[in-house]
């Protein structure tokens, strides 16, 4: 039997409970901080604005580029490579009394003057009122799986779990976000799917090691809750790494066949996996301890009402 | 104890091979072909389909099948040469009766086509393509009712002769002035009785006016019916761009989707849909022979000479008796003796004009013209230059019974359906609200081809690497999860291509990421398997319990994951919710292949042994 990750013992995961929860605190406050001042770098799904991606036959200066559309009257414009040397991506902000169809064919007389074989890729106009709902959908988006989700833990198995699972996945959500506006990584409508997808996948990251504190309690009759904790981590460690494994692994194919529009919803996958392991196991269990999870939470009580007979029955 | 009862092999049996094969046709390359559909929305038949393959076997263009679905016939070829050539030979027969387009369709079989198995659609960043995103002007179209109603205030309060000093309107609200209370009162209850469900009309306090606004029933009836209009308009343009398969749907209350696959100018697509289109209204000159006319080319000094779609010349008066903007609406229904019927309303200034003309022409013929204005773009040496093209249609001709006012219908129409084609034209043809373009996108067909080769090539590499690890990790039970991953994925194209779901590159990636997610559940009940064994139990008990207490881990988890796709589903948009209906299908087809189908091979592999003692896990 092939095993990479067997371990005769429970390994005390608890017993680091502090410096687990300090380490978490502390990338938490640095994603904050980064949302805080670097922000966001929005995409056009969200901004409003024009995109264009061009191909070129040779690789392009990109200064002379981007003088070239200065001197169209767009001032506010950003050029960069796109995968490959030949392939330019221009983005453009809502410019006032034109449309976004009016843009892109300025931009690409002006710039046919200069190279005449330029291919048009494609090309996305998104106005400011779109791009302000699809932001504000995604919020709320947010919310709802999130709602959704503690709705059903709780009723599956008991509010500190609910709770303790939601804070430690939003915490991934949060570092996802704070990695990109670290990296001002493009943050569009691809990614926030992701994102929302990845909230979904590490709660049931959680959920699997809560299953087993579970059993464990019905089982495990003598031992203490921490105990309990940090024998279902280690049984249900091997699993965990080698599921997370192989969805990383399709995500890194994502990444590294995917191309350009695939490339930064991979990232976040990829990094809402990898923290998703660390969450699920070093944030929500230490929660559960600090919530006070106690036996009696998980054991159905049965209930001595007055009058009643030693059977359980009433007359 | 690990055994299935023979109908449950064969119930699983059942549901791969059904799965097998609606998911083949999407492994069939894409042949050219051309296709033509009927611009009136007639049904092709064999005959229409007959004419059609003669004329192409004439100039040696045999295709290599042909058949008909509804208004829409499409003929295969082996190559694009022959396509092309096709589709001038096509153009001709269909003369303006049927809009003709080159189109991909796949090459799937003749005897899995005849059980509906299509492949799915592709996306337009998959295909290459046009979005647009347009928007109603909303405000527009209320303001067009506001006037016509303050319009119609002064008629009726008139026909009634109730004197009123004035009808204004600021904002939403319009005021008429009276001199007393009497009067106000009195124009009040004429109003409501001839407005109940419309407006709201009130009196104004410590005033001899009253105010009227309108009811939330009627904003509602105005912005749908504002839509419904504008999505026929758009309907009729882009069948005259020839795109096969295009997509013109409502989004939301106030957005219209269209998406324009193959379409490689942006600009042209643009200016077709945002032609303007207008009715006029003729008499026809019935001294002179419009064929006669159409043959000799000669046409009478007053009049002109018009077609109708079917080909048939029409010769007008070159006086218009009406035109498109005066009409407030036009419903299909049916008349006094129950035979189809328009009935068209038009506000009050036409209704006078009308009025006057058609009592001077009564027992003569009238027709209706739809005109439509095109703004064509050119690029001549680097400048663009703007030129404007019209068609004119004559859309229906009829003859009038007797002097026509505010309200009148057009009767003696062939069906129910003629009917509701004319109102719609007729709605179109009046001044529709304006519309504005909020997104945009398109996609070269280059960048289309290899978004797909990316998709693919990701999920091909991704479960090959899996299924590597599995193998090596978990032996028999790894090759029988993997078995049981490809199934999943199978089940999963074969679902999405049953509901002819769009496939985008966001749903690739969804598929990629379900898959990746998929092997959790075997491994879930994999590692419980070695575990139960590790602690001694029998191998057949150990797999017995290791999926039993798998099961209630695998349905929390993908529980979980469920609801964020569809909260996805709720609140996103366009390519986030192709991603969200791939994750949640993704799930449900991922419990049943992990779970029954892994469990029917580990029972086929290991079931039949009663002492076993060692399995390969």
């Amino acid at each position: 039997m092939l095993e990479f990750f067997h371990f005769k013992k429970p390994i005390p995961f608890m017993r680091y409970g502090k410096l687990t929860t300090t380490i978490s605190l502390v990338t938490f406050i640095l994603a904050v901080l980064a949302l805080i001042f670097k922000g966001l770098h929005l995409g056009v799904d969200f901004t409003g604005g024009t995109v264009m991606e061009l191909r070129y036959n040779q690789p392009p200066p990109i200064e002379q580029i981007r003088t070239t559309v200065k001197s169209a009257g767009f001032d506010e414009v950003l050029i960069q490579n796109l995968g490959t040397s030949r392939d330019v991506m221009i983005r453009l902000p809502v410019k006032e009394g034109m449309t976004g169809a009016q843009v892109s064919e300025k931009v690409m007389m002006t710039l046919k003057t200069q190279d005449p074989n330029i291919e048009l890729r494609s090309q996305e106009f998104v106005g400011p009122q779109v791009g302000q709902e699809l932001y504000e959908n995604g919020g709320l988006a947010l919310l709802l799986v999130a709602a959704g989700i503690i709705i059903y833990l709780a009723f599956r198995f008991e509010w500190r779990f609910a709770v303790a699972a939601i804070i430690a996945n939003l915490h991934d959500v949060v570092i996802i976000l704070g990695m990109f506006a670290f990296f001002q990584w493009q943050f569009d409508l691809t990614v926030l799917a992701g994102v929302l997808a990845i909230l979904g996948y590490s709660v049931n990251e959680s959920v699997v090691v809560f299953d087993r504190i579970r059993e464990n309690i019905r089982t495990m009759r003598d031992t203490s809750i921490p105990d309990i904790i940090d024998s279902a981590i280690t049984t249900t460690m091997s699993r965990t790494i080698i599921t997370h494994g192989s969805t990383q692994i399709m995500v890194l194919a994502m990444l590294f066949f995917g191309g350009e529009a695939l490339h930064n919803f991979a990232l976040a996958l990829t990094i809402g996996i990898m923290f998703g392991i660390y969450s699920s196991v070093l944030v929500a269990s230490p929660l559960l301890l600090l919530f006070g999870l106690k036996r009696e939470h998980m054991i159905q009580q049965t209930k001595t009402l007055e009058g009643m007979n030693p059977d359980g029955s009433i007359v | 104890m690990n055994r299935y009862p023979l109908w449950k092999y064969l119930l699983i049996g059942a549901i791969l091979l059904i799965g097998v094969i609606y998911a083949i046709p999407n492994f069939f390359p894409a042949v050219p072909a051309v296709q033509i559909s009927s611009k009136l929305d007639e049904t092709i038949d064999a005959t229409t389909l007959q004419r059609f393959e003669q004329a192409l076997q004439a100039k040696g263009l045999t295709p290599t099948a042909s058949s008909t679905k509804g208004s829409q016939a499409t003929f295969r070829f082996e190559n694009t040469d022959q396509q092309l050539q096709a589709l001038e030979v096509v153009k001709e027969i269909a003369g303006t009766q049927y809009s003709s387009a080159l189109n991909l369709v796949s090459s799937t079989p003749a005897w899995l086509r005849a059980l509906n198995a299509n492949p799915m659609y592709l996306g337009l960043d998959l295909r290459g393509g046009v979005h647009f995103l347009m928007e109603v002007d909303m405000k527009a179209a209320l303001d067009k009712n506001l006037t016509r109603y303050e319009d119609e205030f002064r008629d009726v309060l008139r026909n009634k002769k109730i004197q009123y000093q004035g009808v204004a309107r600021e904002g939403d609200v319009i005021t008429v002035k009276f001199e007393d209370a009497a009067l106000r009162d009195a124009g009040l209850k004429t109003l409501r009785t001839e407005y109940p469900t419309q407006l709201l009309l009130e009196p104004v306090a410590d005033t001899t006016n009253l105010k009227a606004t309108m009811t939330p029933l009627e904003l509602q009836t105005i912005k749908k019916n504002a839509l419904q209009q504008n999505i026929t308009t758009l309907r009729k343009r882009v069948n005259e761009l020839g795109v096969a398969e295009p997509v013109i749907q409502q989004q939301g209350a106030e957005r219209i989707v269209v998406q324009l696959a193959g379409i490689q100018d942006p600009n042209q697509a643009r200016d077709i849909l945002g032609a303007t289109a207008t009715l006029e209204f003729k008499l026809v000159d019935e001294d002179n022979d419009a064929l006669q006319a159409q043959q000799t080319k000669r046409v009478p000094l007053n009049s002109q000479l018009y077609y109708e779609r079917n080909g048939n010349p029409r010769l007008l008066k070159r006086q218009v008796m009406l035109t498109g903007e005066y009409i407030v609406d036009a419903n299909a229904g049916f008349d006094e003796s129950n035979r189809p019927a328009v009935h068209i309303t038009l506000d009050s200034k036409g209704a006078n004009r009308f009025a006057k003309v058609t009592g001077e022409n009564v027992k003569r013929l009238m027709s209706v013209v739809f005109i439509e204005t095109k703004v064509e773009r050119k690029e001549v040496n680097g400048k663009v230059e703007l030129k404007s093209n019209t068609t004119q249609e004559v859309i229906n001709v009829a003859t009038i019974q007797s002097q026509l006012g505010k309200n009148f219908q057009i009767t003696g129409l062939a069906s129910t359906k003629e009917a509701t084609n004319l109102a719609l034209l007729l709605r179109a043809g009046a001044l529709a609200a304006p519309l504005y373009i909020v997104e945009e996108r398109t996609i070269g067909p280059s960048m289309g081809a290899e978004n797909i080769a990316k998709g693919l090539n990701s999920n091909i590499w991704g479960f090959i690497a899996v299924v590597i690890f599995m193998i090596i990790y978990y032996r028999v039970f790894g090759v029988i999860s993997s078995i049981a991953l490809a199934v999943n994925g199978f089940l999963l194209f074969a679902i999405l291509s049953m509901l002819q779901a769009t496939l985008t590159l966001p749903g690739l990636a969804a598929i990629a990421l379900t898959l990746g997610m998929a092997i959790d559940a075997n491994v879930l009940i994999n590692e419980r398997i070695r575990e139960e064994l590790r602690n001694g139990a029998p191998p057949q008990m150990a797999i017995n319990t290791g999926y039993e207490r798998a099961w209630g881990t695998i349905i929390d988890s993908n529980l979980t994951t469920l609801i964020a796709g569809i909260a996805l589903f709720l609140l996103g948009a366009g390519p986030v919710r192709g991603f969200a209906v791939v994750l949640c299908l993704g799930i449900l087809t991922s419990i049943f292949s992990a779970v029954v189908v892994s469990r029917a091979m580990v029972n086929l592999v290991y079931g039949s042994k009663p002492r076993l003692t060692h399995v390969s896990i």
